[in-house]
């Protein structure tokens, strides 16, 4: 086979639709993806605050939707969103000073990251169920 | 060579503000401070998301949890209000609707921190 035949293997960049999902990748997504959650979930819980200062029937109302089931999945997911974003941005602190770029370590601080978020969101979820 | 741009890119003002340490800073700040206020929020969270308007009145307006609420909120929507910003830029590519989305990000953060803040005062002193 001459040089000019021969297949070269140079790195593709990623693209998405056609590139096999990996634990960083998934992870660098979700970070964003629930990024973005938490601040459109900031501006429901600061409207709590909101209607609880106006009256207690604004506030009653409001309450209403927050012990619908509509209203658990809004409340468990931002709880999920922020345990699972506070985990990975420590994860990203720790990028920022230098530490832990190997692969290995980067896919081990990986699955901490998803083990202590899916850890802390159920105690979260089966604490408040058992509260209401 | 200190300034690799054209004459005419200096007079036109345009390319880097010169602001990204800054925000790649205030990012880090504010992630710093969210790590002890978010876990205190989301426990709180959990603990009072059925309570009712006394009880969840009575804990807004304690001195602790209006400090500690203020700054959550505060922080909170700063950092994220920088972090929309970086999404914005990397996704949107149109001049015109990329100023204008940042823009409106800044004044809805603003507009539901500056109420959020009000009301808990409010709550808090009593009005």
């Amino acid at each position: 086979m001459s040089v000019a035949n021969r297949p070269v293997h140079r790195p593709l960049s990623p693209h998405l639709q056609v590139y096999r999902p990996q634990l960083t990748s998934v992870l660098s997504i979700l970070h964003r993806a629930t990024g973005i959650a938490l601040s459109v979930g900031a501006l429901y819980l600061a409207t709590w605050v909101i209607y609880a200062a106006a009256s207690p029937k604004a506030y009653a109302l409001f309450q209403s939707f927050n012990m619908s089931i509509a209203g658990r999945i809004v409340l468990g997911g931002w709880l999920f969103c922020a345990f699972y974003h506070l985990c990975n941005g420590i994860r990203h602190l720790f990028w920022d000073a230098g530490y832990g770029f190997e692969l290995k370590d980067a896919y081990r601080s990986g699955w901490i990251v998803v083990a202590v978020s899916a850890i802390a969101t159920a105690v979260s979820w089966i604490v408040g169920l058992r509260l209401v | 060579m200190s300034d690799l741009r054209t004459p005419l890119a200096r007079a036109r003002g345009l390319g880097s503000a010169r602001d990204g340490l800054h925000h790649w800073w205030a990012q880090r700040l504010t992630a710093i401070a969210l790590i002890p206020l978010v876990v205190w929020f989301a426990i709180s969270l959990v603990m009072l998301s059925g309570a009712d308007y006394d009880i969840a009145r009575a804990w807004i307006g304690s001195p602790l949890v209006m400090v500690l609420l203020i700054l959550t909120i505060a922080v909170g929507l700063h950092h994220g209000q920088l972090g929309l910003q970086v999404v914005i830029e990397d996704y949107v590519h149109g001049d015109g609707w990329k100023l204008a989305l940042i823009v409106a990000v800044r004044f809805v953060a603003v507009v539901f921190g500056l109420a959020a803040i009000v009301a808990i005062l409010r709550i808090g002193f009593g009005g």
